[in-house]
């Protein structure tokens, strides 16, 4: 372990008492706690951290703040794996693991650094003109390529072993920052009662003043926020959510925010590592600070070039010297603060400030020995891994220096106040975006609000809170108490987007430093006629990589509008979207992943399935008995061995996921009457019908059983796929259409489990475990409906069956339901019951040339699928005008047909095309589709249900049913669709 | 976003599932109106910037199916009724 070269003697909010050693790049190197990984870098002597996006040129950490655009590290291994974090935001912990990225072989040697000599060839837009042609060298040569060459980290490909959560929470008053204004705003709302949550990105309450020596009410800045911070903390009223970054403001004062639970410590699975919060409020104070901008310059990219308050931040905050060797860039007064802190910790400092001498009026505040130059630039740098000194542009000087710090002024944090849509204007005092008018519940205050004094900022921050709470009907008392801070020098800032032509090139100068986006790539766009902001954004790419632009963006407006001519202010600010900053796909994924992801519904009978060794099969979110293999039994002879069954003996199926509605009232057949599009009202007592719904476009919504239970009293089932879009239907109909009609329904699809009994042994079984019905022909003919008792448990039992065989539904309470499965078994057991699954139950019905899902696909009308005769000529319901129109009616339509291999070994596929000749090719090719297609073994052939044009008058022509995709094609004859008991016999018996 | 229900309060978007646009109403068959009634009825739809009253449902909650007016510049909404007795003003 190296010692930390760079760290000061004292000071800083670091434990020096403990020593944490983690490694970087495999290097085992030491911090303490309170250390981020960027400081601790630092303490170390490191400060190259990362290769560059597009030229692999070598950069170092330049900022100490979410907005860092160089040291993205990867964290973790193996499942834990994490790319693009910035090292400035990673706090850390005994045993941390980092690595840099977009590297290779190593970061001191990067083979494909040979693209920053290729510059010249590599301007903006080069993806769009280079790689157009030949098309197919796209995926093969050239993505590739780009993707190796550029990109920064690799994810992990391995689960991830950490929890993450979501949780929502509701308050008055959503308070953003922890800084000055953060804390006051938080303290006067909650002071006037208001409920208020407080968001911190940061582990510590303080915001910048942690990095700062100023301090309030005579205490050192961090000491009095944490102070404060305790005070909001003991209030009920109050929720502090630190390391919490709020990434997004959504319609109606709703926010995302991530809180990085675990990030801290080393891994450990009992706690979520991250939860995501949905925030609700009702008033927003944005007090999320300000951002300082970079200079623009040849060679700013250089690793050693830091920003002005980062730089003094690593001294105040961690105790760490990032230079002994110090030149300060600046347009303003702010930057001095930089040059005394640093001075004063050791360094040897040179102050540039590209401002007239007498217009400064923090000179007065340089340490004795800082050598000052003013209305000078620096117009590029020296170095390769590591800066090693700087020129100045107008007197041509070098001066040798291994830290540059630069403010260009500072941009306020706005975010959350324009995710809305809201524009944010340019202030010229502050050359600066800024939410002058932040619109209805939301606030503003101290940077975020473009004020940069201290005494300001608090006063602001206690303003906003009380405006605030009073907006959400709190009553104040008293005056604010605000606390006296120390003075800053004044701002003074003068706007400098870049430094003037003749004295830097344009070419090694970075405005993008994450994307490589340089003023060269600006000009070239402004040229090319993509000079307004969203297009040079588009042409450039700047601004779209993982910082979004916070440190890059409103230079680059400010170079755009220089290239245009045009004052900045009207040359308007890109859009602002959630997210913010990046968030981990974990964490908006929170629990619902793996077998959480959705959840699993079972029948009432699914344990007995389980431990019959079903294989079941998914529909919608039920689980369903495909097919019951037995020993040395594949699918196709298990589906076989099932069916052979129902058609010899007996078969029972659990149709349980079948929707379930129960209607009672006067009105409730006439109100069926409006949603079938047969007749219900007129059915008898004690019976059951088939039942069609339409759309009300004309075309088949849904089709299933309704039985008449009593005068007002109907129960009706409809498709497992289409259940709940069917009830929600039905509401609309009544409380929309009809809320004249007395009805009242319910679903009761969870209520009922339900059984399908058939075969021809089917009444004998039964008959050994019904009581309280005589299930004779006679008393219980076809299609009857009534009720008994199974195994104590009171039925409903309806005379109807999709296979053709013999055939009962039974319903019993779900609670009842595996006791009367059971019970049925038994009776069965002498005929040999077997139970089947969804897969012979599709062999069975489309032998029986039944219609279900997939020819009710939203494309076929009742007539199409040879139900025209059942659509009532005297009533209204839904669908029956649209499905009278022309098209839907006449010839050319697709009806309904059977289609059976010519040569009996064919094998058919669901979803080939039907065509009268092969090779023909061309729109009206297709005369229809294979809908439906199984193995039969009843007729010992492969059978399917299809669509055909003008189908039904064309049975007994032979075509081909062609799927090109699998290079298959089967000459096939077609048929009138039933293939077992055409006459409708059997199920009468 | 959160629709405030006439029975059960606010409560947040996932509750609801959306119906598409309530200004509408539904041509009674058999009756006068013609296949233009119906092609209107069923297919045309209104894309305003701006107000506009749709349906929603309550699936998640009391199952009532209302009448919001949602701004669809920024989900605002102005107004929240149920859909029955509107309709039923509206003589359909
Ligand atoms: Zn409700």
């Amino acid at each position: 372990m190296t010692g930390q070269s760079h760290r000061l003697p004292q000071g800083g909010l670091i434990d020096r008492a403990q020593t944490l050693s983690f490694t970087f790049d495999g290097r085992a190197l030491s911090a303490h706690p309170g250390d981020t990984l960027a400081s601790a870098l630092l303490a170390n002597g490191v400060h190259l951290t990362g290769r560059s996006f597009k030229y692999h040129r070598p950069r170092g950490l330049y900022s100490s703040g979410p907005e860092e655009p160089n040291a993205l590290v990867t964290l973790g291994t193996s499942g834990r794996t994490e790319p693009n974090i910035p090292a400035t935001m990673v706090e850390v912990y005994d045993g941390l693991v980092a690595r840099s990225q977009n590297r290779w072989p190593s970061l001191k040697f990067d083979a494909l650094a040979v693209n920053s000599l290729l510059k010249p060839f590599f301007p903006a837009g080069f993806y769009y003109k280079t790689f157009m042609w030949p098309r197919s060298f796209w995926c093969r040569l050239y993505e590739p390529m780009i993707r190796r060459a550029a990109g920064l980290g690799a994810l992990a490909n391995e689960p991830d072993p950490d929890r993450y959560k979501h949780a929502h929470a509701h308050c008055d008053i959503l308070v953003v920052g922890a800084g000055p204004a953060g804390l006051m705003a938080a303290r006067e709302a909650a002071l006037a009662g208001a409920r208020v949550l407080l968001a911190d990105e940061r582990p510590a309450p303080g915001g910048h003043l942690s990095g700062e020596t100023i301090g309030i009410d005579g205490k050192p800045g961090a000491a009095w926020a944490g102070a404060v911070a305790d005070e909001l903390a003991a209030m009920e009223n109050v929720r502090l959510l630190s390391r919490t970054t709020v990434y997004g403001r959504y319609d109606g004062m709703t926010f995302g925010a991530v809180e990085r639970v675990g990030d801290h410590r080393a891994p450990d699975s009992s706690s979520p590592r991250q939860r995501s919060w949905t925030i609700h409020s009702d008033q927003l104070i944005c007090a999320a600070g300000a951002i300082e901008r970079p200079l623009v310059f040849a060679g700013n990219d250089r690793p050693g070039v830091m920003l002005a308050a980062a730089a003094r931040s690593y001294v105040n905050r961690y105790g760490v010297l990032p230079g002994r060797n110090v030149v300060v860039f600046t347009n303003n007064d702010d930057a001095y603060r930089t040059a005394n802190d640093l001075a004063g910790a050791g360094a040897r400092v040179t102050l540039v400030d590209s401002r007239a001498e007498g217009e400064v009026a923090a000179r007065a505040l340089l340490p004795a020995g800082v050598e000052a130059h003013y209305g000078e630039y620096v117009a590029g740098t020296k170095g390769r891994a590591h800066l090693r000194g700087v020129t100045l542009a107008s007197s041509g000087r070098g001066i040798a220096c291994d830290l540059l710090c630069v403010s260009g002024g500072w941009n306020p944090t706005i975010h959350l106040l324009s995710h809305t849509g809201r524009k944010p204007v340019w202030d010229e005092a502050t050359a600066s975006f800024a939410m002058t008018d932040p619109g209805d519940g939301a606030f503003a205050a101290g940077g975020a609000a473009a004020t940069f004094d201290l005494g300001l900022t608090l006063r602001e921050g206690a303003t906003a809170g009380r405006a605030a709470a009073r907006a959400c009907g709190c009553r104040l008392s008293g005056k604010a108490d605000i606390p006296k801070a120390g003075q800053l020098p004044a701002y003074g800032v003068e706007a400098l987007w870049r430094v003037p032509d003749a004295m830097s090139k344009a070419q090694g100068s970075f405005v993008d430093l994450q994307n490589d986006v340089t003023v060269a790539d600006l000009e070239l766009a402004e040229r090319e006629g993509f000079g307004h902001a969203e297009h040079a954004k588009r042409y450039t790419t700047l601004g779209m990589a993982t910082d979004q632009g916070k440190l890059g963006n409103v230079n680059a407006l400010g170079i755009l509008s220089e290239l245009r001519d045009m004052p900045v202010a009207q040359a308007g600010t890109t859009t602002f979207r959630p997210l913010a900053t990046p968030v981990a796909l974990g964490a908006i994924a929170g629990q619902a992943r793996g077998r959480d992801l959705r959840p699993v519904r079972h029948t009432a009978m699914y344990r007995w399935h389980e431990s019959h060794d079903a294989v079941f099969t998914q529909a919608g979110l039920w689980l369903r008995p495909y097919y019951y293999p037995r020993e040395g039994e594949d699918f196709a002879a298990a589906a076989a061995r099932e069916v052979h069954a129902v058609r010899s003996s007996v078969g029972m199926v659990d149709i349980s996921t079948l929707g379930k509605i129960e209607l009672k009232g006067p009105d409730a057949g006439a109100f069926l009457d409006r949603l079938y599009i047969n007749s219900i009202s007129k059915m008898k007592l004690g019976r059951t019908r088939y039942g069609v719904m339409l759309r009300e476009d004309g075309m088949v919504f849904d089709d299933g059983v309704v039985a008449r239970l009593g005068e007002d009293h109907f129960f009706i089932t409809v498709t497992t796929a289409h259940a709940a879009q069917v009830m929600q239907h039905m509401e609309f109909c009544h409380q929309v259409h009809w809320p004249e009609l007395d009805v009242q329904f319910c679903s009761v699809s969870e209520a009922w489990a339900a059984i399908a009994v058939a075969g021809p042994n089917t009444r004998d079984a039964l008959a050994r475990c019904v009581t309280g019905l005589d299930l004779s022909n006679e008393a219980f003919p076809f299609l009857a409906a009534g009720e008994g008792r199974i195994d104590g448990a009171p039925v409903r039992i309806f005379r109807v069956s999709f296979s053709g065989e013999l055939g009962y539904e039974i319903f019993a309470p779900a609670g009842s339901g595996a006791g009367v499965w059971r019970a049925i078994m038994e009776a069965g057991e002498p005929y040999g019951i077997t139970s089947f699954g969804t897969e012979a139950m599709t062999v069975l019905r489309v032998e029986k040339g039944h219609v279900a899902g997939p020819e009710l696909d939203g494309r076929t009308t009742a007539a199409d699928l040879g139900l025209g005769r059942m659509m009532a000529r005297k009533k209204d319901y839904i669908g029956r005008a649209m499905a009278e129109r022309e098209g839907l009616v006449g010839a050319g339509r697709q009806q309904l047909i059977g289609l059976k291999p010519v040569g009996k070994d064919g094998a058919l596929r669901m979803g080939a095309h039907l065509v009268n000749e092969l090779g023909a090719v061309g729109p009206d090719v297709s005369q229809g589709r294979v809908t439906s297609a199984a193995y039969s073994p009843t007729c010992g052939h492969f059978i399917a249900l299809g669509v055909l044009r003008d189908g039904r008058s064309r049975i007994g022509e032979r075509l081909y049913a062609v799927s090109p995709l699998h290079e298959e094609q089967v000459e096939v004859t077609v048929t009138q669709g039933v293939f077992v008991d055409a006459q409708g016999e059997r199920m009468r018996v | 976003m959160r629709i405030t229900c006439p029975w059960c309060g606010p409560r947040p978007l996932s509750e609801f599932a959306y119906g598409g646009d309530a200004g509408k109403t539904r041509p009674g068959y058999p009756g006068k109106a013609g296949p233009d009634a119906w092609m209107d009825y069923v297919y045309l739809r209104e894309n305003p910037a701006g107000r506009h009253k749709e349906y929603w449902h309550h699936s998640g909650g009391c199952r009532s199916w209302l009448v919001v007016t949602r701004d669809t510049t920024n989900h605002e909404i102005a107004k929240v009724a149920l859909a029955g007795p509107q309709a039923k003003d509206a003589g359909s």
